[in-house]
């Protein structure tokens, strides 16, 4: 019994013409959790969830739910629900009837609908306004309506299409956490795509970063952005200073490098990189340490200074763009701890980071 | 608005004031005041309801009223029936080219005439037609057979003349329905009939109604498709009104037929207005 | 319903199948009509007696061409005079029509705006006889006491042009409001803060933007006029339009120069279709 996934993919390739949209891609998501696929748009993640839902084939590849496959059911018949991109909400129904859709489908009393209806608004926490009308609603509200719709079918998975997309920044924060609680008072399996990162580290119990049809990393959150294994999610998630550079000498994982700027860098190897290949270095802003002066930073393998080309300020996502003895500049995160409140173009910095903080992947 | 925008006020204004005033309303109202006069002598006339009540004496005139009214809601149902699955099919299954392609060939016939339309259905139906030929030709009958003068004949050419005005404003409204409202019927458990009759058929509403009273409109008010293609029992009250104007030259008794033929119509249009929940100004503005 | 939710074979069979069949049955009537115009007989059916450009090009009786039939070349040139003085009006005025409902607010607006509606739902016979019955009182009330007769009142070309005019104005000016409401107007308030003048920026600006409408409306006013029967039957005096001398030859019995006009509107309409769709396709 708990081998059982709520959801496999197996092998799961989408062709169109001569375009290949998904490709081999293989997953499983354990009953109960939240699985986000991320990625920038026309990556196939889109193509995957429309093949979990039913509306379109796979080439080839199986969709298993609850260890049985589906490809032979057809979208209504399927134990998954979606919440679409735009919501789809049925502007010629009011809430409660728009909740009850799939209810009335299943051929359901008519007061068993009504309970159920009444419960799940509880449940989203939007009581007795199950008489409005859709465009009644604000943005949050349709969402969670949204969901409260599929979720009085208790489906297997609810897929999640970016709904987020159309809401604007605060209130995008503010559902992130919403979903996420909803998710859990529900415990069904949800199933999320977008192509924004932070929708996805917050949510996810498990995220796969996915690029031109495959996927490039399967991983918690923390590992995406710790410890990624691929040049583009090393790029993808989180920001970084990315340098293109050929290496020096090779000890153990530990590389030195020549940037094309002219910065020998130290860093550490991801995968197999040998002397005198190229390399791409990629170091957060955030993981830098910054002093006044070279006193004040203590030991690393990587240290520098420089003068400051430019302040980005920006509260506490503040950076400075700093140019470097040697050439380039380089990106640091600017910490709010007082210290550098007065910062002024020309100032000088030091700078310095661990080799442990530089990543680098072999270039192909 | 100041002193400015008070003249270019009335200066647009007043074309339409015109227009409305002189060539709708007035001839309307004048239209009515000659329905009431009854003719006593040469040039003489009283005021009285008399042709009204000509109307609802003699039979022939109330039954091809009536006729031409039912008759009219029949090939208003059946053009929608038709011209539903078209539309559907042009909005949402054709794509690209083929999408523009169909709806074109949808607005080909109606870039000509009228006449050049019914008189083709003649050359198809009439006893030396095609179609008559045809059957003879394949062994079906033996002799030839008259398609032409009949209600049927009717029904096809008045369905034919105002299908059109059915798929336009049926396409339209069927192409703002987003394909994710379709898919999250299914995805919620529904099936083709109940996904149709849910959401498909509440979005098309406003196109529905707008298409049902211009075809409804343009049948009551048809004069040639009955004339041309129908028999002889199968009277147009259209055919009463021009008989009475242009051929006996009674226009008191016209008058009246023309404005309860407007009457019959206004209330048709209402009550479908109202049966819908739509108004004059969504449903053609 | 859509690609996306895949249909049993047979339902998609049948549904290609009736969409196939619509279409035969909007395009028979037109085929038979246009090929009937090269029957080498003097009845436009069966049997086929050959191929000929007789009922286009023959000067003599009993197949004289269209070319050669004066009383129909001279409708067709009445129908073209109606045609564009309609369209010359009903242009005119729903332009002024549409820009008096986008830009103004004033009491009755919504009256104003039912009223303009009302010619459509007006069966065109009606609007016919209540125009031939006003014209009439007004022009015997005129002879009645002036002793002078009018004559533009009376049945005639003016009347067709004012019948015609009186509900395509309103299809006009929906048309031309339909691309004015998607106007943007602060591209006018840019032509003012550049200094023109009001009257200018509608000229500059707004006109220009308006033009593919305009010249839609203008089209379809023009086709609407040319094809219209049932107001200009009630009308029409001694110089007949197309289709009411088509309609008075088609009672008497019709030969193959009916099919052979009929043809020529084809192609005349089609192309002015063409052309339409060409001009909009490129601006």
């Amino acid at each position: 019994m708990t081998a059982v996934n709520d959801l496999d993919c197996i092998n799961l390739t989408k062709r169109f013409d001569e375009t290949l949209a998904v490709d081999d891609v293989s997953f499983s998501v354990p009953r109960g959790s939240f699985f986000s696929i991320l990625g920038p748009s026309g990556c196939g993640k889109t193509t995957i969830m429309r093949m979990i839902a039913g509306f379109l084939d796979p080439t080839s590849g199986d969709i298993q739910i609850k260890g049985k496959s589906v490809l032979d059911t057809v979208p209504n018949k399927r134990p998954v629900n979606m919440v679409f991109q735009h919501l789809a909400l049925f502007p010629m129904m009011n809430i409660a009837d728009n909740i009850g859709y799939g209810l009335r489908r299943q051929g359901l009393d008519k007061k068993l609908i009504d309970a159920k209806v009444a419960d799940a608004l509880e449940r989203v926490g939007l009581p007795g306004i199950g008489n409005r009308r859709v465009e009644q609603l604000s943005g949050g509200q349709k969402q969670r309506v949204a969901i409260a719709r599929c979720m009085v079918l208790e489906p297997d998975v609810l897929l999640l299409d970016e709904p987020l997309g159309a809401l604007d920044l605060k209130l995008r924060e503010h559902m992130k956490v919403e979903l996420k609680s909803l998710q859990a008072a529900f415990d069904t399996t949800f199933v999320y795509i977008t192509h924004d990162q932070s929708e996805a580290l917050v949510m996810s119990d498990q995220v796969a970063v996915m690029n031109a049809g495959r996927f490039e990393q399967l991983d918690t959150a923390a590992n995406l952005y710790y410890a990624p294994q691929t040049p583009f999610v090393a790029g993808f998630v989180g920001d970084s200073n990315r340098w293109k550079g050929r290496v020096e000498s090779v000890s153990g994982d530990q590389v030195k490098l020549v940037t094309e700027t002219g910065v020998s860098i130290i860093g550490t190897a991801r995968g197999t990189v040998q002397s005198g290949a190229t390399v791409e270095a990629f170091v957060r802003p955030e993981a830098i340490r910054v002093a006044h002066s070279v006193n004040g930073i203590g030991e690393h393998a990587n240290s520098f200074v420089g003068n400051v080309e430019n302040v980005l300020f920006n509260g506490a996502n503040s950076r400075v763009l700093l140019r470097v003895e040697g050439g380039g500049t380089i990106d640091v995160a600017l910490p709010q701890s007082g210290e550098f409140n007065g910062l002024q173009r020309g100032d000088a910095l030091a700078i310095g980071w661990g080799a442990s903080q530089s990543l680098c992947f072999g270039a192909n | 608005m100041g002193a400015h925008g008070k003249l270019g006020f009335i200066l647009l204004a007043s074309p339409l004031v015109l227009w409305l005033s002189l060539l709708i309303i007035i001839p309307h109202i004048d239209l009515f005041i000659l329905s009431l006069q009854e003719k006593i002598g040469v040039r003489q006339y009283q005021t009285s309801f008399a042709n009204y009540m000509t109307f609802f004496s003699e039979p022939l005139y109330l039954r091809t009223f009536l006729r031409t009214a039912f008759m009219s809601i029949v090939a208003t149902v059946l053009t929608l029936l038709i011209a539903f699955p078209i539309s559907y099919y042009i909005a949402k299954i054709a794509r690209g080219r083929l999408q523009s392609i169909l709806f074109l060939m949808c607005l080909v016939p109606f870039w000509v005439s009228e006449l050049v339309r019914t008189f083709g259905w003649m050359i198809l139906l009439r006893e030396t037609g095609i179609f008559s030929n045809f059957l003879q030709w394949s062994g079906i009958v033996s002799g030839p057979v008259e398609f032409l003068y009949n209600d049927a004949a009717m029904m096809v050419g008045l369905i034919y003349t105002s299908m059109l005005f059915m798929v336009v404003p049926l396409v339209t409204t069927l192409e703002s329905l987003d394909d994710s409202m379709i898919e999250a019927g299914y995805d919620l458990g529904g099936n083709g009939y109940n996904v149709l009759r849910e959401i498909i058929i509440p979005h098309a509403m406003p196109g529905i109604v707008s298409g049902s009273i211009v075809v409804f409109m343009l049948s009551l008010g048809n004069y040639l498709t009955p004339i041309m293609l129908g028999g002889k029992d199968s009277l147009w009250f259209t055919e009463m009104i021009y008989s009475q104007f242009i051929v006996r030259f009674n226009w008191e008794l016209g008058a009246a037929f023309g404005f309860l033929l407007l009457g019959l119509s206004s209330l048709i249009v209402w009550g479908a207005l109202k049966l819908s929940g739509q108004t004059l100004e969504k449903t053609m503005g | 319903m859509i690609p996306t939710i895949k249909q049993p074979r047979a339902f998609s069979l049948i549904y290609g199948a009736y969409v196939a069949l619509f279409f035969v049955y909007l395009a028979l009537p037109l085929l038979v009509v246009s090929l009937f115009a090269f029957n080498d007989s003097l009845f436009p059916s069966l049997p086929w007696n050959g191929f000929t450009l007789d009922w286009f090009f023959s000067p003599e009786q009993p197949q004289r061409g269209v070319f050669y039939e004066k009383s129909i070349l001279e409708s067709i040139g009445t129908s073209a005079l109606v045609a564009v003085s309609v369209a010359a009006l009903s242009v005119g005025v729903g332009t002024c029509n549409a820009f008096l409902f986008n830009r103004y607010e004033f009491r009755l607006k919504s009256v104003l705006y039912v009223l303009m509606l009302l010619p459509l739902v007006i069966p065109g016979i009606v609007l016919g006889i209540s125009i031939l019955v006003f014209s009439s009182t007004v022009a015997n009330g005129v002879e009645d006491s002036l002793n002078y007769d009018i004559e533009a009142l009376r049945p005639g070309l003016v009347l067709v042009i004012l019948g015609q005019f009186s509900f395509i104005t309103t299809i006009a000016t929906l048309v031309i409001a339909a691309r004015l409401k998607k106007f943007d107007t602060s591209l006018e308030e840019a032509a003012l803060n550049l200094g023109a003048t009001r009257l200018t920026a509608v000229r500059t600006i707004t006109l220009p933007y308006l033009r593919p409408a305009i010249l839609g409306a203008v089209l379809v006013a023009f086709l609407m006029s040319f094809e219209n029967f049932n107001t200009t039957l009630m009308l029409v005096g001694s110089d007949a339009p197309l289709t009411i001398e088509m309609f008075d030859r088609l009672k008497e019995g019709s030969t193959p120069v009916l099919n052979a006009v009929s043809l020529l509107l084809m192609l005349g309409s089609s192309l002015l279709a063409l052309t339409m769709i060409a001009f909009q396709r490129k601006s």
